[in-house]
């Protein structure tokens, strides 16, 4: 394959992702939109103080959520790349779990520990202190931080993984202290990061539902998600949905841009979190400090989890796991996992691919990339990474509307929910290959074109080695994602087709709370084990041939 | 990539597995149920009722199972006329108006004498089959004083928290806004922000209040009165009790009706008047916790003795709900939107 060849490919398959995207949410948006019969009314919404209200509080608190999970994500990462203890490996393995977990769940748990009739209201009762109130804002910040806090250290240890070992090396030689390490190494690798995760984490908060509306305590704290949801029911109105939709859709994405543009084009990314030797020596000082920091973060993350362990202890596991209905959801959420992580993993690829190649493609003529493919490759990213504001909920109504005029819709169940999976995971993955892939890009491009290396040869050489461990990492990550998902599933009312988490919540919604409980203990050992299997297989991988 | 195919292959292949059993039996005639899924779990109605109907229908019964009476709704617009439902099971009566209004449903053709519903709902296209009155159902571990009337609640100093569900998403949101306007009318919003001291917070679904009640995080929820039946007989507990307001329970009533394109008219006809017969009736209130709407073959569980008997049943008539939920929401909001 030649030079031009291989870019050609390359773009292809991107446009193909891309208008593979395109037609999947379009699609479903514009099948609501045509049901509905009437047209979109934009200026009807803009004047509506009632979503104005709701439009701003969404905004409002996924800021603060973002600003607070990385306020406290940043020092817990370098404590954590500082600090090394028995069952690290664990710990950054765990803060992986929460996005597995059904929100329900999650929002039980966090009570658990914070609640009126929790851990620490208890103690505090013992000192005659009245009982913790966090409904409202303080609930629902504690949620999201407890949530995406451990996702956005997770982003930054895998920033400080990536420093070159020369850097600690002669960090050391010089006796840098701890300020002037930071300023000059550290920070300049978590910056790189920051945009990704605040991004990220910005759009989880955003399209929170479950979470607002059950700790915020009142109508006061609802999120544009909510009405989405609520025009579509209630009100039945899929025109307003679509309109609402695409509202969050806009406002999101200008925020992101913004956070783009303010942090420098790299997303930042993900890794196994290996640990890199450092070569300065903390003072004891500072090394207390690391731990103390270490043992409050992981502290905050783990004890809603404990509460997960000790509640799902207490159910009848072995007849839960010896159930028909139980095994088979298990089953068919692995495959559904499974095959969406896999779906969104080659989706991600095909757009990052494209977009490494659109940018690298003037690096030749040196100078910049001009204007035109700048706004190309920010497209590619960009799609990449918003799929996740798109609610499921739309996208599955949608392509139930144009599933029964062609074929019977409970067949397709299975496929419609693997797709919207995917795509929904796509921002995960995009964060976690895109680095990786522009690292490879920076270090082997000149090469590989002076040699000849294009096509599949290029891949197996170049971009393979290089991606093998974020890819199966963020596979063990879009499907986690997919495991703890439910939006799309719902729609359908397939008795054959049922998923744990959907077993779970039909447990809790008919008085089954134990049963519910033993079941979240159960996803999460799904979750935690798809995780290792993951990790297993990308080090016997690597350990033949190695990392380049 | 061949791991991919692989895996997708593996998903293709289940996806045939699951959907294969449906096409098998084609010669005896398919009824479709759609219903909620509570119905159709394993412990619900759905499997006793399918296997004692079958028995003499010559027929097969195929539940499909989704999310709440609501989202029954949504589908059969979503579908129009060309839905695969030949019966629906589990509207509620503030659906009702809504439902008719989509043309697609036909006279129900069954004589509805056996039934009374507290309410005094009756229709001659929807069939009551269960109804169940909204109580404040409360955890009496951490209660010893609950307040005795609706009116002591509202006017409570708030340091007994209730956690209730939202209007905007749930059956039972909307059963209390009812509630609240059936019984103070324009005045429901004051009182609606006196009782907001008392409110712990507002959840969008059953599930998330109930689940605070068990917790052990809220003293009371909004519930059923028939939710402590739940836990008396399947966890031998009487740990949450309801109370009894004076000043009268609202009312749900949980219907069923067929569609007017049913390619299987008479089987449907004969579906819902079994829904109503004794025979049915008795496997409703063990299975899906509501009150029987017809004469059961047996008398209630001991449990049914202990539970609320509300001296007085508020309902509203659908038209009205219909006509005024949006600006009652509205006014909801307003009063406890903070």
């Amino acid at each position: 394959m030649t030079r031009s060849g291989d870019r050609a490919a390359r773009l292809a398959l991107g446009l193909a992702a891309l208008l593979f995207l395109a037609l999947f949410l379009g699609g479903a948006l514009a099948a609501l939109v045509f049901q509905a019969g009437t047209a979109l009314s934009f200026a009807n919404l803009l004047g509506d103080a009632y979503l104005r209200r709701v439009a701003l509080f969404t905004l409002e608190q996924a800021a603060l959520s973002t600003l607070l999970s990385l306020g406290a994500g940043l020092p817990l990462a370098l404590a954590l790349h500082r600090t090394r203890f028995f069952g690290r490996g664990m710990v950054l393995r765990l803060f992986l779990l929460p996005q597995a977990l059904p929100v329900l769940v999650g929002a039980l748990a966090i009570l658990s520990v914070w609640g009126r009739a929790g851990v620490v209201s208890q103690a505090g009762a013992a000192l005659g202190l009245p009982p913790l109130d966090i409904y409202g804002l303080p609930g629902i910040l504690i949620a999201h931080v407890f949530f995406n806090m451990p996702l956005a250290a997770r982003l930054m240890v895998s920033a400080l993984d990536e420093v070159p070992a020369e850097s600690w090396k002669l960090a050391g030689q010089l006796s840098l202290g701890p300020v002037t390490t930071f300023r000059v190494v550290e920070w300049p690798a978590i910056r790189k990061a920051i945009p990704g995760a605040a991004s990220l984490v910005f759009m989880l908060c955003v399209t929170s539902f479950t979470l607002v509306l059950t700790l915020g305590g009142g109508p006061g704290a609802t999120t544009l998600e909510v009405a989405i949801y609520q025009a579509l029911r209630y009100d039945f109105d899929p025109a307003r949905a679509v309109a609402v939709a695409l509202i969050q859709l806009v406002l999101t994405g200008l925020v992101l841009l913004a956070m783009l543009r303010f942090g420098g084009r790299e997303a930042g990314g993900f890794s196994l979190g290996r640990a890199a030797t450092r070569h300065d020596r903390p003072s004891p000082l500072m090394h207390g400090a690391s731990l103390a920091v270490v043992a409050l973060g992981v502290l905050f993350v783990l004890s809603p989890l404990a509460a997960v362990l000790i509640d799902g202890l207490k159910a009848d596991l072995a007849r839960l796991a010896m159930e028909r209905a139980v095994q088979q959801a298990a089953l068919t959420s692995a495959l559904v996992a499974g095959a969406a992580a896999m779906l969104s993993l080659a989706l991600s690829l095909f757009l990052l691919l494209a977009r490494q190649s659109v940018l690298s493609a003037s690096v030749g003529k040196r100078g910049q990339p001009n204007r035109e493919r700048r706004l190309l490759a920010t497209t590619f990213e960009l799609s990449g990474s918003l799929t996740m504001v798109v609610p499921a909920v739309v996208v599955g109504a949608g392509w139930f509307l144009l599933l029964r005029r062609i074929t019977d819709v409970f067949s397709a169940a299975p496929f419609i929910v693997v797709a919207t999976n995917a795509v929904m995971a796509m921002p995960f993955i995009v964060r976690i290959l895109s680095p990786a892939l522009a690292a490879s890009a920076a270090r082997h491009d000149r090469l590989a074109q002076s040699i000849g290396l294009y096509g599949l040869a290029r891949l197996r050489h170049v971009e393979w080695p290089a991606l093998r461990r974020p890819l199966a990492l963020s596979l063990a990550f879009a499907g986690a994602f997919s495991l703890g998902d439910l939006g799309a599933v719902a729609l359908y009312g397939n008795q054959d087709f049922m998923t744990l988490p959907f077993l779970l919540l039909q447990r809790m919604g008919s008085y089954r709370t134990a049963d519910a409980a033993g079941l979240a203990l159960l996803l999460g050992a799904l979750c935690l084990a798809l995780m290792m299997i993951a990790e297993r297989g990308v080090d016997a991988a690597s350990g033949k041939d190695g990392r380049p | 990539m061949r791991s991919m195919f692989l895996s997708s292959l593996a998903l293709g292949a289940a996806a045939t597995a699951l959907v294969g059993p449906a096409t098998a039996a084609e010669t005896k005639p398919t009824l479709t149920v759609y219903t909620y899924e509570s119905f159709v779990a394993d412990w619900g109605p759905g499997p006793q009722i399918k296997k004692d109907f079958e028995r003499d229908c010559g027929c097969t019964l195929d539940f499909v199972g989704l999310e709440d009476g609501v989202a029954i709704l949504n589908r059969l617009k979503l579908e129009g006329d060309t839905t695969k439902a030949d019966v629906v099971v589990g509207l509620d009566t503030n659906l009702v108006s809504e439902a008719k209004a989509t043309g697609l449903f036909a006279p129900s053709g069954v004589d509805t004498a056996p039934v009374t519903v507290p309410g005094g709902f009756s229709d001659d296209v929807f069939v009551p089959y269960d109804y169940g009155w909204f109580a404040v159902v409360y955890d009496s571990e951490q209660l010893k004083n609950p307040p005795a009337s609706l009116d002591a609640l509202i006017s409570g100093d708030g340091s007994q928290k209730i956690a209730i569900e939202d209007p905007r998403t749930s059956t039972p949101g909307l059963g209390m806004l009812l509630w609240m306007k059936a019984l103070y009318g324009d005045d429901a919003a004051q009182k609606w922000k006196d009782l907001s001291k008392s409110i712990l917070t507002v959840t969008p679904g059953w599930s998330e209040a109930y689940g605070l009640l068990t917790k052990g995080e809220v003293p009371m929820v909004l519930s059923y009165t028939t939710s402590p039946a739940y836990h008396l007989i399947e966890e031998k507990s009487d740990r949450y009790k309801a109370i009894a307001f004076p000043e009268g329970h609202y009312v749900q009533v949980e219907v069923a009706g067929r569609l007017a394109g049913s390619a299987h008219g008479d089987l449907a006809q004969r579906f819902l008047a079994f829904l109503i017969s004794p025979e049915a009736q008795d496997i409703l209130p063990t299975t899906n916790w509501m009150m029987p709407a017809a004469k059961t073959a047996s008398p209630l569980p001991a449990a049914f003795d202990q539970l609320v008997k509300p001296e007085k049943t508020l309902f509203l008539d659908p038209e009205t709900v219909a006509k005024n939920r949006r600006a009652w929401t509205d006014e909801w909001l307003e009063a406890l939107g903070r």
